[in-house]
């Protein structure tokens, strides 16, 4: 197969983008009919959400294949590089766009609502929020409980993930796999204590701005953990099956990455959610 | 053919050989106050200099495109640089914007001062009307498009002012500085009067200030300029601009109008009185969205004719109205369905209730007759 | 140039004969030019439905009075027919040529991921079958306007939620396409050929591609803020929840202004390649055309409350996107004057493409003038929500975009067919579609100075000779496209047989493979000197 791996590899025919455009059809258009109310909307979502799962299996595991085969040559793994870079900026872009309306509330629209006397009497427009018109009273997310011990959480998930990481680089797999194992459990304590704040908060996402942009921002990020958490256990169970090698192992590389990010973007709302 | 299509066909040639008697208006309308002339001029000099740029560049290619065609045998010369060239035609450009900026900020300035006003009006915007509230002089009230239905359906001939008149207009007096506070009620309105040079999104929630100062007395017609749903364009603005004196004497008016109104709430009105007062409300006010046959626009408008609100009980054993209920409907609103307790008065909201339960197909046997009396009791 | 090609490696089963035919050749795609043919038709056929849309407008406004259609449906229309043109057609035909184009002009085999490619295209029909079919659902389609600000979206029905949704889905699938085009342009250039040798249209799309990736998840976060609103009880865009109904306008503009330049720099690429084509003379000033793209798109992230006025921002944030604004005009300039420069002393000729192209630049400068009017503030607040603006972005989108795309698609039909258009045919179609844009557009500045909104289905009598001006004026435009269809149609059946180089001033790798394309190029790398 030496021939193969000279020129760049341009895969066969495959049904699978078919297949996406399938699933994100059924889920988009279920989700449709389901916010509006209509029965047959929820069962062709999971029927979409099934079918895109299948999806995700079968193509990952083509891929795979066609890597563990040897028909990615240094130039396609490169392609993967850059892919895996634009997609996380994508991502960034996104939480960007959350963090810019937070930023917004907290400082525009909320200051311009306090300041007219004519419409809202007495109303302070100061953070945390939940509007002039909402009365109930709540308590804001404290952030040196759950919050900083989710911190400390993540970002000894970096620690052990880098580690691991280093095991794969020297060869060393038991200091690999541990260190897996390892970062999957903590991202998968996060996500506990992460919902058993949910479950103890004293206000909902229809609490005014504030349970708003709480419950989005930390939402999406915590899909992303468990995203995240999917992935490197799939990379573990890659790891198990032995796909990796100390200069071949761009999957590990690119979860690793998308893990790091996910960090970070939990330090920006540890600050801004949470903290100030 | 239908008689639509016959008329449409007929208009059409008819204006065609109108057109040469009528204004083919080619620039902003004639600016009335300080700001709108100011915008005018600063729109004039942006349009020659651009013009002028317009004319060079463009007098370059056309001679290129004369001179320089291969069939005329203009052999291609190589070049595709010229540093001092790229470094001109970028500077120069930048130097005319940093003049064309400087008066420009000027009048941002000169817009944006809403101090030291003489007079405040609070300006609502609904779903589709103006709400015109005279803050400290106890004058306030709705301003709807007077149109009528028949000519803008091409049933009547079109007025002069047509879809451009409403039935209260704004007045004000002359001379004076006009701080208008504009929010809505709703979604976003904007509020816009070209001859004053203010156009001002209102917005649900939040005040913003525009003013105006106006010399010359007039009529000056606007219309709302942002997306409002789908009558936007039928929500006309008209400002009458008029000496301090007859100013006095129409605030005067108003304020003996709103006290006849509400002397009528505590009368009591026959069925036939309400319905024929009613009639002319709903017209007004509801016909819009519900249509004037009462079959309203499903889903989002539901129809009057048959609908169990309207059929329906509307006190409950308490004596106080039922939530969802006729009398709950009308004063809080639901949903796309505004909250009519600030828009209309005691015989308004009676007269209303009373002519759906009454006409359009319905008969309601429970509940058959609203009395202003009521409504006022139900505020 | 010389390029080393033709020797084939195809031991799998990806090689001319192997791949499916019929229907299972364009589902299971994994070939750019396929994937771009189908992009492009995909758009042909959305240009038209919402060009039928734009068509039902101009009815309704040709005369004042309601005659044909009733506001609510009128509402329906123009938001339509702005959703599909811009995410329907436009865009997906820029697409289209970046697949067909870049590998080729860049010496790659095919794009860097030839199934997510595929994947991007057919993330286009979930799309676009939600956006059609919401006209049929009870409510009928979204009437918010294409840019769907809260709270009147928030008043919509079914149909707004499933607009909201296939945009979601359009935003996967551009994002995914984008990721591919700038992973194709920074991984698989021939050796030799440099960033600063890449042909200008491959540079429009490179920083197309990163404006995508950066905007559309932007998009996607106002989107998903609007459908909790609607359906979740946030307060994002509600004042009585602390909210603020302008933070969508926010959002959505940062998102949209960079939209904007997505839909013209690639055209800017388009005429960078035709025009020194037909003037047999290379681009003036290529570095600086390289550096004013980027400039545009570094610019375009910092002006996106030009398009929110007066929604009365406080003077210091007035001031700062007027000027902001103001300056995006002067590489718009220098790319104008490039343009005029690459056609001074060259040895022109005139056949379609050329034509196109040199009325876009014409044109499209209209519609930057009427945009450097529209960024001065006051004057803004005058012309903001009438057709002055609607003249304006037609003129960029229209006469700008949409203009260029037909000039490029007669510059490469003879590549994509092998066979030369219809060239008389093809300058028909130009004369009628160049007449008939300005037949249409023009007087629309007349009737926004005068002071007529945007987004009304009737009218005062003072517009109506006008509108009916422009009424006519679409009415031959839509027409016109007819005759496109047709003359494409009939390149494709067959017509003279076109060389590898049709156009003897033409540059760049594409015209080194024979026409039509074979079904796989450059599967060994050319080599650029």
């Amino acid at each position: 197969m030496s021939e193969n791996t000279k020129n760049y590899y341009v895969p066969a025919p495959s049904f699978w983008p078919f297949i996406a455009s399938t699933a994100l059809f059924l889920m988009a258009g279920g989700f449709a009919m389901m916010l509006n109310k209509i029965a047959t909307g929820k069962p062709l979502m999971i029927a979409g959400a099934l079918i895109f799962a299948y999806l995700l299996f079968g193509w990952f595991s083509e891929v795979i294949r066609e890597s563990v085969g040897g028909l990615l040559n240094k130039q396609v793994d490169k392609s993967f590089r850059w892919g895996m870079g634009w997609f996380i900026y994508s991502e960034v872009m996104f939480f960007a766009a959350f963090f810019g309306a937070l930023f917004y509330i907290r400082n525009v629209s909320l200051p311009w609502l306090g300041d007219a006397e004519l419409l809202w009497p007495g109303f302070a427009g100061t953070w945390p929020s939940a509007g002039p018109a909402i009365k109930e009273a709540f308590t804001p997310m404290a952030a040196w409980g759950l919050p900083a011990i989710n911190t400390l959480l993540l970002l000894t998930s970096g620690v052990t993930l880098t580690w691991a990481h280093w095991g794969l680089m020297k060869n060393k797999r038991n200091q690999l796999i541990i260190g897996l194992v390892l970062t999957i459990a903590l991202g998968v304590i996060f996500l506990f204590l992460q919902a058993m704040e949910y479950h103890e908060a004293e206000f909902t996402i229809k609490t005014g701005v504030y349970g708003a942009t709480f419950f989005l921002l930390t939402g999406f990020h915590g899909l992303h953990v468990t995203m995240g958490a999917i992935m490197l256990t799939i990379i573990l169970l890659r790891v198990l099956k032995g796909h990796f090698d100390s200069h071949n192992h761009f999957a590990f590389e690119a979860v690793a990455w998308y893990w790091h990010f996910v960090d970070v973007v939990w330090l920006f709302l540890f600050i801004f959610i949470y903290w100030l | 053919m239908n008689k639509k299509a016959i008329f449409f066909i007929g208009s059409a040639l008819s204006s065609i050989s109108n057109s040469a008697s009528a204004a083919y208006e080619l620039n902003l309308k004639p600016p009335v106050t300080e700001i709108a002339s100011q915008i005018y001029d600063l729109h004039m000099t942006i349009l020659y200099v651009c013009i002028a740029i317009f004319v060079v560049v463009f007098s370059i290619m056309f001679y290129s495109i004369y001179k320089h065609r291969k069939s005329v045998g203009h052999k291609a010369v190589q070049f595709h640089e010229h540093h001092m060239l790229e470094v001109v035609w970028t500077i120069i450009p930048a130097l005319i914007l940093a003049g064309m900026a400087v008066p420009a900020t000027k009048t941002i300035f000169a817009m944006k001062d809403t101090t030291a006003a003489d007079m405040t009006v609070k300006v609502t915007g609904y779903q589709w009307k103006w709400e015109y509230d005279y803050i400290d002089k106890d004058v306030r009230f709705i301003s709807t498009l007077s149109t009528s239905q028949d000519e803008i359906d091409n049933k009547s001939e079109k007025g002069e002012n047509y879809l451009l008149e409403v039935d209260n207009p704004m007045v004000v007096p002359v001379g004076k500085k006009v701080r208008v506070l504009l929010t809505a009620s709703d979604v976003i309105h904007a509020f816009w009067v070209p001859e004053f040079g203010i156009k001002q999104d209102a917005i649900p929630g939040f005040i913003k200030e525009v003013w105006f100062k106006v010399d010359q007395p007039g009529v000056y017609r606007g219309q709302c300029a942002e997306l409002c749903g789908k009558a936007h364009g039928f929500m006309p603005i008209v400002v009458e601009a008029v000496t301090e004196e007859k100013y006095n004497a129409w605030l005067v008016a108003k304020n003996e109008e709103a006290k006849t109104a509400a002397a009528g709430s505590d009368k009591e009105w026959t069925k036939d009185d309400l319905v024929a007062q009613g009639k002319i409300v709903y017209e007004k006010n509801c016909a819009v969205c519900h249509q004037a046959n009462g079959a309203g626009l499903p889903p989002a408008f539901p129809a009057i004719t048959g609908s169990k609100i309207a059929l329906g009980p509307v006190f409950g054993s308490d004596g106080k109205y039922l939530k969802d209920g006729h009398i709950d409907r009308l004063l809080n609103g639901k949903g796309i369905m505004p909250a009519w307790k600030a828009m209309l008065n005691d015989v308004e909201i009676a007269s209303v209730i009373t002519y759906t339960r009454q006409s359009l197909g319905n008969a309601a046997t429970v509940d058959p007759v609203i009395q202003p009396s009521q409504i006022k009791a139900s505020r | 140039m010389s390029t080393t090609t033709t020797t084939h490696h195809d031991d799998h089963a990806h090689g001319d004969h192997g791949h499916p035919t019929g229907i299972m050749r364009w589902v299971t795609s994994t070939n750019h030019k396929d994937i771009g043919t189908m992009y492009l038709w995909f758009s042909l056929f959305m240009f038209m439905f919402a060009g039928a849309l734009a068509m039902g407008i101009r009815a309704e406004l040709f005369q004042p009075g309601l005659q044909l259609i009733k506001p609510e449906i009128f509402n329906q229309l123009t938001t339509m027919h702005g959703l599909i043109m811009i995410f329907g057609a436009i865009m997906p035909a820029f697409v289209g040529f970046a697949n067909w184009q870049v590998p080729l002009m860049i010496g790659a085999p095919d794009m860097a991921f030839p199934r997510l490619n595929n994947m991007s295209f057919w993330l286009m029909i979930p799309a676009a079958i939600l956006l059609l079919s919401s006209f049929f659902v009870p409510g009928g389609a979204a009437a918010g306007g294409w840019t769907m600000y809260p709270p009147l979206s928030i008043q919509g029905g079914l149909s707004t939620d499933m607009s909201i949704l296939a945009l979601h889905i359009l935003g996967v699938s551009s994002i995914v396409g984008s990721i591919n085009i700038i992973t194709t342009i920074f991984n698989m250039r021939a050796p030799g050929m440099t960033m600063m040798k890449m042909p200008m249209f491959v540079w429009t799309w490179l920083i197309t591609a990163y404006l995508l990736i950066a905007a559309m998840p932007v998009l996607a976060g106002a989107l998903t803020m609007l459908i909790t609103d609607r359906h979740f009880g946030t307060h994002f865009f509600n004042a009585a929840g602390g909210g603020d109904p302008v933070l969508f306008q926010h959002v959505f503009w940062f998102f949209g202004h960079p939209e904007v330049y997505i839909m013209i720099l690639p055209a800017f690429g388009i005429l960078s390649t035709i025009i020194p084509a037909f003037s047999r003379k290379p681009l003036f000033g290529y570095a600086s055309m390289v550096y004013a793209t980027a400039a545009i798109a570094v610019l375009s992230f910092v002006v996106w409350a030009h398009h929110m006025f007066t929604t009365g921002m406080p003077v210091a944030g007035q001031l700062f996107f007027m000027y902001s604004t103001m300056l995006i005009s002067v590489p718009t300039g220098v790319k104008v004057f490039n343009w005029v420069a690459t056609m001074w002393k060259g040895s022109l000729t005139f056949e379609t493409p050329m034509l196109f192209s040199i009325a876009v630049v014409f044109l499209f400068t209209i519609g930057g003038f009427s945009g450097l009017v529209l960024a001065i503030l006051p004057v803004d607040i005058q012309l903001q929500d009438t057709y002055y603006v609607v003249a304006h972005f037609h003129y960029v989108l229209f006469s700008g975009a949409a203009m260029a795309i037909m000039g490029g698609v007669y510059y490469w039909l003879p590549k994509w067919t092998g066979h030369m258009y219809d060239e008389k045919l093809g300058k028909v179609h130009f004369w009628i579609t160049t007449i008939a844009f300005n037949v249409t557009f023009f007087p629309m500045h007349f009737t926004g100075l005068a002071g007529m909104p945007r987004r009304i289905p009737d009218y005062s009598q003072q517009f109506a000779e006008f509108n009916m001006i422009s009424s006519y004026g679409a009415f031959a435009l839509g027409l016109s496209q007819i005759l496109f269809i047709y003359i494409v149609v009939k390149c494709i059946k067959g017509g003279e047989k076109a060389g590898a180089k049709p156009w003897d001033g033409a540059e760049g790798l594409e015209w080194t493979v024979p026409s039509p394309a074979p079904f796989h190029t450059f599967e060994t790398p050319p080599v650029v000197k």
